[in-house]
This record gives structure tokens, sequence and C-alpha cells, in this order.
């Protein structure tokens, strides 16, 4: 599984293969016992995040059921969401940016040195906070990351566009209209596309930084009922500042408070009778 | 009167100043035009634009400088679009942000303010007599592309500021290079401002005059160019030398060339101005 990250000199092949058949593949050979599934999908460990000198994250360890929501909540601030870029390296952008710790993603550092960032995004996708569609076709959005792997079969491309719009709800609105430029789409629909632009590349982890924060409530609503079909096939981590959305739908919450993990437990368990009182405190709104 | 009053009053006074100095340069740009309207449009005729250079003003047409224009506008373009948007869009996306990148950022900015006559000696000891390509059109070309250079670099880099940096991160987190990005995503999203840049930079150039007769280019060429070895004249130059003589049909002559001059600065001008309008439309 180590080759799935680190490209070697015929890089190309390794593209085509996704986690998930590795992963098939493994649980069918006899000698495995224990399949994948029973593993944790993700784990930090003493996870300390910097900019400059100021410390973002503290010695955060957790780790993330594969096939669940785990919704992180928190006050602005909180660290949440540059815990969850960290999950596709999406901080290393950031200036003064420094990690330490680690964070293993079936098995595997990712980061470490050999990783190639445009392999470990394949396999965990992301959805902003704002719906941000490229300026081009609904077509070209979601075809984008199968060619941007190099995949040039226009058939299969076809195919997946069609079926990552239909995995995201969106297909019966736009089927007729894949030409036309994404931008005239409403908002939620324009998320349901990032969304499905997503699900093209097939990865098997998706972030979701406040996804349906820009949304209004009949949208929200759409959006969170696909997340929560999305569950069977996928990972979702889900960054959100609503409250009611993480005990709709997450089975786990992460409760941070200034940099720190404050609280990790079954949703049920942290929304009825969490262990912190600085949660308690949170959920009912005392403050945040 | 109370304050209230004053500052209304205040107002009314910038807004009549306002309106003056708006208007000063209006009224200025319009009297121009007109008179050279007035003297030239009745010179303008299909024989004017194809005639070769004569000694007789009634036989003059601005057929060679119209076309050695032409030639350098193309290869100006050609030389510098590259080179131009290679060096922005390294230094929005690739530099380190570093002393030596400021130091670069500077000195381009700088590049942008020296006179044109400086780049004229430049292009005559660098491009005319160091590489040995004489007074011809590409010695011309290469000089202007030095020229405009900083213009289109600083154009292609507020370009690519401007793509909103959701479309980066979109395209990252699918998992794109930073080359895949920059080629699928920033440069079609910024490719508006930066033929603004580029057309703006272009119309410059044909404008130019000074650096051009340093580098060598003749107020009288009996023939246009063939190749970008030849020698040539460019429109300004003509204007300028026909400016400068007694005889009042040479002058009607300048007026008339004037006109063909402004009319391809304003259509490269329209042209600027529809891709900025279309790439604006796009990204919201």
């Amino acid at each position: 599984m180590e080759s799935l990250f680190i490209l070697g000199t015929n890089g190309k092949k390794n593209y085509n293969n996704t986690m998930s058949e590795i992963m098939t593949e493994k649980t069918e050979d006899p000698k495995i016992e224990t399949p994948i599934e029973e593993k944790y999908k993700l784990q930090t460990k003493d996870v300390n995040v910097f900019y400059g000198d100021f410390q973002a994250i503290k010695d955060v360890s957790m780790n993330i059921k594969p096939r669940s929501i785990t919704a992180f909540i928190g006050p602005s601030g909180c660290g949440k969401s540059t815990f969850l870029r960290l999950f596709n390296r999406m901080n290393d952008y950031i200036e003064d940016f420094k990690m330490e710790g680690k964070i293993k993603i079936d098995d595997i550092n990712i980061y470490k040195k050999k990783i190639q960032l445009e392999q470990l995004r394949k396999e965990v996708g992301m959805v902003f906070q704002k719906p941000n569609p490229f300026p081009k076709s609904i077509f070209e959005n979601v075809a984008y990351g199968l060619k941007i792997q190099g995949i040039k079969d226009k058939k299969l491309i076809a195919q997946r566009v069609e079926k990552a719009l239909v995995q995201a709800d969106l297909w019966s609105e736009v089927k007729d209209n894949l030409n036309k430029s994404a931008l005239t789409l409403s908002g939620g629909q324009q998320q349901r596309l990032c969304i499905a632009r997503t699900l093209a590349v097939e990865p098997s982890i998706i972030l979701m930084d406040e996804p349906t924060s820009a949304l209004d409530p009949i949208s929200t609503a759409k959006i969170e009922e696909l997340i929560y079909h999305l569950k069977k096939d996928y990972t979702i981590i889900i960054v959100t500042h609503n409250m009611q959305q993480a005990s709709r739908i997450s089975d786990y919450t992460a409760f941070f408070y200034m940099g720190e993990l404050i609280e990790f437990d079954k949703t049920k368990k942290i929304f009825t009778n969490p262990e912190k009182k600085r949660t308690e405190n949170y959920i009912t709104g005392r403050f945040g | 009167m109370n304050s209230i009053q004053k500052n209304r009053l205040k107002d009314q006074l910038f807004k009549f100043w306002g309106i003056a100095c708006t208007l000063i340069g209006l009224v200025l740009l319009v009297i121009f035009i007109g008179g050279i309207l007035v003297d030239g449009l009745s010179r303008i005729d299909w024989a004017f634009i194809t005639d070769l250079p004569s000694r007789k003003p009634e036989k003059s047409g601005i057929w060679t400088p119209l076309m050695g224009s032409i030639w350098i506008l193309v290869l100006t373009a050609i030389i510098s679009f590259p080179i131009s948007v290679a060096a922005g869009v390294y230094l929005e996306e690739y530099a380190k942000k570093n002393r030596l990148s400021a130091l670069l950022e500077i000195n381009i900015s700088n590049l942008a303010g020296v006179p044109s006559i400086i780049y004229g000696l430049l292009g005559l000891e660098v491009f005319v007599r160091i590489m040995n390509l004489g007074a011809s059109v590409l010695a011309g070309a290469l000089t202007l592309s030095l020229l405009i250079l900083p213009i289109i670099i600083v154009a292609t880099r507020e370009a690519i500021k401007a793509v909103p940096s959701s479309i980066r991160d979109a395209s990252y987190a699918l998992g794109a290079s930073k080359w895949q990005t920059i080629w699928n995503q920033i440069l079609p999203a910024s490719s508006g401002g930066i033929l603004t840049g580029i057309i703006l930079a272009l119309s410059r150039a044909v404008g130019e005059t000074a650096p051009l007769i340093v580098v060598g280019a003749l107020a009288y060429v009996p023939f246009a160019p063939q190749g970008p070895l030849d020698q040539f004249s460019v429109l300004p130059i003509q204007i300028f030398n026909w400016i400068s003589r007694p005889q009042q049909g040479f002058i009607d002559n300048a007026a008339a060339a004037i006109i063909i001059l402004l009319l391809i600065t304003f259509i490269m001008n329209g042209i600027a101005v529809y891709f900025r309008n279309k790439w604006q439309k796009k990204l919201q």
C-alpha cells in the first residue's frame, strides 16, 4: 500500500490504483485475518501545529473509524479548520506553517517526505466553506479531477461524471445543461457540484469545511441528507458551526477549544452527557 | 450658516471643480481630434493607404510606415508575450517571498518608468551593434519588447492576483499539481486581464517614436519590409517627418496619418475593453 502515495519511476501506472481497489485485494488475501475495515481509517498522534510563534493545535490525538461521519465543533479560531486541513495537507501553502506529530491514513504517515501530495489529495477529497466551482461548464468542473490524472478516455470520463453527479443528487437538475457555466447554478447546487467534483476522483475520505454555512436552510437540508447517504462509502469529517447539524448527521463529535481537543466521543454521548464541563457549556450555548 | 450647510457647500464646490477638471481633458482632446479631422479626413482614401512615399504630398501614401508599424506590432507581440507572461507567473506563483524577489519586484516597477529613449540606446548597443541585426524590423521589435516587458509583467501579476484563492484551493484539493493548477485554472481565469495588459502595452508600443529613431528606423523607406531583417519606418516617424515639412500638403498628410494611427490605437483599446468585460462577467 506504500506505493499508493509514492510514485516510482513509472509514476503514471500507480495513478490508476485507488485505495479501495487495494483494500479489497488485501481482504481477499487469506493470510490477512483482520480486514482493514476494522482498523482506524485515520489516526493522529500528538499533533502540534504552529504558525510562526502561534500554536494553533496542541497535542491532539484522535482515531477515526472508516465509513463514519465525524463532526468537529468549537468556537471560531479553536483550530478545527486548521486540524481538518492537515489531512490533505492544505496548510502546506501557509507561510510559517509547522507541524509536529504523526498523522496516518490507512497506516501511512502522510507527512513523511516521500508522500506525493497529488496522490494524497486524490485519496482525501475536500469541500470548502464557500461553493467554489471553476468558472467552466458543469461537465468540465466534475471532469477536472479526472483529466488532471491524465485520463483521456472520453466515454469513461462521461460515465464517471454522470455517476458523481448522481451520487451528489444533482444529476436530475443539470443533466440537460451539462455545458452551461457552473456559475449559473444556485448556491446550493454549486455546493453539490463541488461535492460531485470531489466524488468523481473517488477518494476514500471527504473533508468538509463548514459546507453549508453559506447556504439557505433548504439547500442545507439537501446537503445534510446527501452527506448522510455518502457515509456508506466514505469516511467523512465535517467542520461545523451548527450544533444541530453535528447532532443530526454525525456519528462522532470532537469538541475543540483554543487548539486543544477537549472531548471526542460518540455524538449521542457528547450531546446528552458530556464528560467535560466546557463541552457542556459550549453545546448548551453558554459560550462560543 | 451652520456646519451642515457649510459641508454641503463644500460638496457642491468640489463637484464643480471635478466637472471642470474632467472637461479640460475632454475639451482639449475634442479640439485636437476636431482639428486633425478637418485637416486630414478629406485626404484619407484607399490610395493614401496603399501609396508608397513620394516627393509630392498628394501622391504620398502611408503604405511603407503602416506595414512597418504592423510588422513591429506583430513581432513585438510575439517576442514579449511569452517572456513577460512567464516572468509574471514566476513572480506571482513560484518566487519565494524573500529579499531577492522583493528586489526583482522593485526593479521591474522601476523599469516601467525608464524613459523610452534609454531603451532605444540599449537596443542600439545590444541588438543593432552587438547582435549585428542592423537597423532592422527585428532590432526595433526587440527594443520595443524590452520597453513593454515590465508593463505586461505587472499586468500579468495583477490579473493572477485577482483570481480568487478559492479556485486555487479547489484545484489543489482535487490533486492537481502546481503547473496543472496554473495552466488549467489560473491562466484561463486571468487571461482577460493579461490580454488587456498586452494590448494596452502594444498600443503604447505602436505610438513609440524615440527608441525606434535611435535604433535607426528611417524617415524614408522606399518599400514595405518583406522580412524581419529589412529596414523599416513606422507611422509616428512618418508623421514627424511630414509635419516638419513646409508644404501644407504634407501637413494634411500628417493629419491623415494621425487619424489612421489613432484608429489603430482605439481599435486595440476597444479590443482590450471587450476582453476585460468578458472576463469580469465570466468570473462573477
